[in-house]
């Protein structure tokens, strides 16, 4: 049985906002009875400050894909569309205390129909999310959306994707393709990455450092924190530059291994290939 | 909160005459049955005991059951023994419907290199035996079919069917945990080579089944160890619930005839019930076809998982075959052989009944499923002209 919490389950039993908008000024609706789940959403919205005055549902799905729909609707009552467009599938999720991850693509519905239904108000298409080729083609995913949910949830495994936007959950004939699109995100991303970094050629001294300083603040201090360590740079010498770990990573007997593996791979590619790191003694 | 337990097809309760026949070996006659000494040795004869027991609910001879730790052991040593018995056929013929200690057991097999030869069933969950006259040849070293099917309660000709696998001289094993103690069983005038059952189906514990082979099938141990169980299955016995297996076989045969009945009687009324109560109902499987307490029906436009869990509200435990109660995305694999819609596969239900149920536990999900039912169609966007 799925660990739901008390909130998602109070939304299930008693769904907020049920039923139609006769005469709703957007309709958002994703998903389809052979996916096994589907949402239509009604929205009524004041012309004059874009306020969503009133929201309500339908769904066909599980009983997170209910409670999912209720806790948007609550979620974007009283919003202005512009304040609305800003909510994803994950303050859904937040909203219900979590949901489990087999579930998350539950609450990705609810952001595709608030997406839809606005993409409506304003007259444009939400068509670009529609676009590119069908890779799995049990639900009907293109590698349009799986590389947008690859990138907004930072996944790296056809596993996850399924979570988030069932691609890959049936047949499984096209695990192979979402791993090569996962691959193709990240990729491109470190490309991306490495030609923001790479045009500085002739570097003063100076900008060197600054340089080093900034790539250890925005590239490297996020990832050793998230593990609760820290880093701090101490002296620059020519190529070398001398940094000292603090938090939980101060007398990590891996530490040799984090400066090899993180720190100087990302100096040699935000700044100069020529960089080595040595921890600072003492 | 009283529960209203409709769901014996996953699991049973041990009935309380077997857990009485049980207690002794836990508490005071733990000895191992291989000791040399009568504290240990005193224990064997109760094994014995439950052997026969076994052996004649099934109609069969007492060293023809060998006891394992549950069904899908029992169908992998089968298989895997009939396999290795001839290795020049290893050709397999099962069915798209099979349990999942058969079906996935056999997806492996594929993936390894035998040749595996899925029969389809039609739309109310039969075979088609001339397709498995086609299906069998030379080298093929077993049929595998069950008996009677988890979810939908079908019941396959497997006599038929084995007289198919002995015309092509293969080995012919039955998954028959769904039907042991449901439907009369006589191994003595049978085409079956090996038959599996699991105790926690019949009111036995959960971690013991059995393994019936017939006299003078070439049998090659799964689990190699001691010499327990006649050198056919290694490890010390699980001797507490060998016991309440023999005990719960012996219950099963003088309750067969209820089941029959009485049984069959609380889930037909239930099922007319429900399928009269709500429009754009379907029943999955074959009407007549089927274990007397098994119903599996599809409410078109809700889904499963949203049922199960408003009658768990009140109590009441049944399945489903929708893709979200599983963990996977895709709804039951054998509902879908059958054709069965998308829609309506994801809304269906599957009550399953026991001796232990009631007049009044049946009375009570009559009255409350409707208005689920009702309820979740009017949050639903699909299927107005359902409400």
């Amino acid at each position: 049985m799925w660990n739901y919490t008390d909130k998602m389950m109070d939304h299930f039993l008693h769904p907020r906002n049920v039923g139609e908008i006769s005469d709703a000024d957007a309709v958002g609706e994703v998903g389809n009875m052979a996916c096994g789940d589907a949402l239509k959403l009604y929205l009524k919205i004041d012309k004059s400050d874009t306020c969503i005055t009133e929201a309500k549902f339908q769904t066909f799905g599980c009983a997170s894909a209910i409670a999912s729909a209720s806790a948007l609707t609550e979620l974007i009552k009283g919003k202005t569309v512009e304040q609305a467009e800003k909510i994803t599938n994950d303050d859904i999720a937040a909203y219900l205390g979590g949901l489990p991850k087999e579930k998350m693509h539950c609450s990705v519905m609810g952001q595709e129909a608030l997406e839809a239904a606005l993409a409506k108000y304003r007259g444009s298409s939400p068509a670009p999310r529609e676009e590119g080729k069908i890779v799995c083609t049990c639900f009907g995913v293109t590698d349009t959306k799986i590389a947008r949910v690859v990138r907004e949830h930072n996944l790296t495994t056809p596993e996850q994707v399924t979570h988030y936007c069932k691609a890959g959950g049936g047949c499984g004939g096209c695990i192979g393709e979402i791993q090569a699109i996962i691959d193709e995100v990240w990729r491109k991303e470190r490309e991306r990455k490495a030609q923001r970094a790479t045009p500085r050629k002739y570097l003063t001294n100076i900008q060197k450092i600054q340089l080093i300083q900034e790539t250890i603040e925005k590239e490297i201090k996020p990832t050793l924190r998230a593990d609760g360590g820290d880093i701090e740079l101490i002296d620059v010498a020519g190529n070398t530059v001398i940094v000292a770990f603090r938090g939980v990573c101060a007398g990590c007997p891996a530490s040799g291994v984090t400066i090899a593996a993180v720190v100087e791979k990302k100096l040699r590619e935000f700044v100069s290939p020529e960089i080595t790191v040595r921890e600072a003694q003492g | 909160m009283n529960t209203v337990y409709l769901d014996n097809n996953a699991t049973t309760r041990v009935a309380p005459e077997v857990l009485e026949a049980m207690l002794p070996f836990l508490r005071d006659f733990w000895g191992n049955p291989s000791s040399m000494h009568s504290f240990g040795g005193q224990v064997r004869k109760h094994i014995d005991n439950a052997r026969r027991q076994v052996a004649a609910l099934l109609g069969a001879e007492e060293d023809e059951i060998i006891f394992t730790s549950c069904g899908t052991e029992s169908d992998n040593a089968a298989i895997a023994s009939a396999l290795a018995a001839n290795p020049c056929r290893p050709h397999i013929v099962t069915t798209r419907v099979e349990h999942p200690a058969v079906f996935g057991l056999c997806q492996r097999l594929e993936k390894e290199g035998h040749q595996v030869t899925w029969l389809s069933v039609d739309t109310r969950g039969m075979l088609d035996l001339d397709e498995a006259r086609r299906a069998v040849r030379d080298c093929t070293g077993v049929v595998s079919v069950m008996w009677a099917n988890n979810e939908t309660g079908v019941i396959f000709p497997v006599e038929e069917v084995g007289k198919i696998a002995k015309s092509a001289g293969c080995a012919f094993h039955v998954d028959a945990v769904q039907a042991v103690g449901k439907l009369p069983v006589t191994l003595r005038q049978s085409t079956i080579d090996f038959l599996s059952l699991s105790g926690h189906k019949l009111h036995a514990p959960k971690g013991v089944g059995a393994l019936y082979i017939r006299k003078g099938t070439k049998f090659t141990p799964l689990i190699v160890g001691g010499h327990q169980e006649m050198g056919r299955r290694g490890g010390t016995e699980n001797v507490a619930s060998i016991v309440g297996l023999g005990a719960a076989c012996e219950l099963a045969g003088k309750h067969m005839g209820e089941e029959q009945t009485r049984g069959r009687g609380l889930r037909d009324k239930l099922e007319r019930a429900l399928l009269a109560a709500a429009p754009d109902t379907r029943l999955n499987g074959h009407p007549e076809m089927r274990l007397p307490n098994t119903t599996n029906i599809s409410f078109e436009y809700v889904e499963g998982e949203a049922i199960l869990l408003r009658l768990n509200e009140l109590g009441i435990c049944a399945s489903s075959g929708s893709a979200c109660t599983s963990g996977s995305l895709e709804p039951s694999h054998v509902l879908r052989a059958m054709g069965v819609p998308y829609t309506a596969a994801h809304g269906s239900v599957r009550f399953s009944l026991s001796r232990y149920t009631t007049g009044g536990e049946i009375d009570f999900v009559i009255t409350h499923l409707p208005p689920i039912i009702k309820a979740l169609r009017e949050i639903s966007p699909f299927g107005r002209k359902g409400r």
